[in-house]
């Protein structure tokens, strides 16, 4: 039986971890590498990078930082942001990189996913999308984290890029990211129902209860949290447990 | 002992080239190429595979040699090859996706969509799933029943002949993830994405 997954989320700015994880053991807490180290001997069945460095001049910095972790970890790993063109997939699967999530590229040119799937194969191509509620029943695609509007249909969207090739969606609620108080189970369910494809659910996650309801309530394939891994509060043998105490099936 | 993997050109290979540096180490010269000088003389092949079976078959057919070298390595002179994802698929006669397309014609058998039931299981079927180990294999030494294994795939491999699956997974059917055919080895699965005991495969393959 298929396994429903969880993913620890590391944001890296100019090569250093943002939010990091907040445990003793580690040597340096901004280290991307060593953290992702962390998480992958703990159980993490992913790993994925957000690089949020403003600049376009710095993507040697994140393609080091995939290449060094990629010797250490043997778990799928994604990179995502400021992913524009195909010589930056080239560059980020070539240092190691499993798969790519592709954001606001995807938006402005839905033919990029349909290139980019064609020529590395869906299995590496996830498409993420930033959502943010509108009205009842109504999800709007927003790019550069939120702030802008594209009056894009979020479902409609979703479709679009699945029949464009995409893998997987990496769905975001703009409204529950960084509140604690759970995924947008609402859009989650819209979304699982309306593709063929997996989706991971992210955005709001404060509990491990969250996590159930992505999986059981949204129907999401995969899970990805950030903070409540990165300040130790659980850690990724907590989650899995208790999943499965809920009949959840997850890798043990 | 030589170890190579051949870089034919379709999709990424650094995972497998990573995984396989980890557990060779000094032991093993582990070579990445698709020269087919340096394959022929070669101890053991790896032979990965990402992307569609058309968009491999092609690309394998693409460089000069490479298909009969091959074919010489594993066939006639029975020397070990492990195929991985795609590259297990090719062992088939015949693959379907994109366009009906010849495989290497290796074990008898086709690679068709899976079946995921008009919509009710998610395609690629991602993610990590249990193994059903079906026969005694050595590519298994060491590794339980039931042991996790990552899969990224929508299509599977139909043998002929039942008698070459070494494991299957359940998902929206029990789909073949494992075959053994005398020096034929191959995994739907991905060893090198799959931790420490997809590691213990690559050793078990390395050890043979």
């Amino acid at each position: 039986m298929l396994k429903n997954r969880i993913i620890p989320c590391l944001d890296v700015k100019d090569g250093r971890v943002v939010k990091g994880i907040n445990f003793v053991e580690l040597k340096d807490a901004g280290d991307p590498v060593e953290q992702a180290k962390i998480y992958s001997d703990s159980g993490a069945d992913e790993i994925c990078f957000l690089d949020i460095t403003a600049s376009n001049e710095n993507r040697e910095t994140i393609i080091e930082i995939v290449r060094k972790t990629a010797k250490e970890c043997f778990v799928p790993l994604t990179v995502g942001g400021g992913v524009r063109t195909i010589q930056n997939i080239t560059d980020l699967l070539l240092a190691g990189a499993d798969k790519v999530s592709i954001n606001t590229s995807a938006v402005k040119n839905v033919d990029f996913v349909n290139e980019a799937s064609k020529k590395f194969g869906s299995q590496c191509i996830v498409v993420a999308i930033d959502a943010k509620k509108v009205s009842d029943n109504k999800w709007e695609v927003f790019t550069h984290g939120g702030r802008n509007k594209t009056g894009i249909d979020a479902i409609k969207f979703a479709k679009q890029v699945e029949e464009n090739g995409a893998g997987e969606i990496l769905l975001t609620s703009m409204d529950k990211d960084g509140t604690k108080s759970g995924y947008d189970v609402d859009l989650l369910k819209k979304i699982t129902k309306s593709t063929n494809i997996p989706v991971i659910a992210s955005g709001g996650v404060g509990t491990l209860d969250h996590l159930y309801d992505g999986i059981v309530k949204g129907g999401a394939s995969a899970v990805l949290a950030a903070s409540i891994f990165h300040y130790g509060e659980y850690k990724i043998k907590d989650a899995k447990e208790y999943l499965n105490s809920k009949n959840v099936s997850v890798r043990l | 002992m030589n170890v190579t993997i051949v870089d034919y050109q379709s999709g990424n290979i650094s995972s497998v080239k990573n995984s396989f540096t980890e557990v060779a180490k000094d032991k093993v010269n582990l070579e990445v190429t698709s020269d087919v000088k340096k394959i022929k003389s070669s101890d053991k092949i790896v032979l990965p595979g990402q992307g569609s079976f058309k968009s491999c078959v092609d690309s394998l057919n693409q460089i000069k040699g490479l298909v009969d070298t091959l074919k010489e390595f594993a066939i006639t002179n029975k020397k070990p090859l492990l195929g991985i994802c795609v590259g297990l698929q090719m062992f088939a006669d015949i693959g379907y996706e994109e366009a009906e397309t010849r495989g290497l014609g290796w074990i008898s058998g086709k690679v068709s969509k899976i079946d995921n039931q008009k919509g009710k299981f998610k395609l690629p079927h991602i993610g990590w799933n249990e193994i059903e180990i079906q026969k005694e294999s050595k590519l298994f030494k060491g590794i339980k029943n039931k042991s996790h294994m990552y899969f990224v795939h929508s299509y599977e491999f139909i043998p002929e002949d039942k008698s070459v699956i070494s494991a299957i997974t359940d998902y929206s059917s029990k789909i073949v993830c494992s075959v053994e055919k005398n020096n034929l080895f191959g995994t739907q699965f991905h060893p090198e994405k799959s931790d420490r005991t997809g590691l213990k495969i690559i050793e078990n393959f390395i050890n043979l």
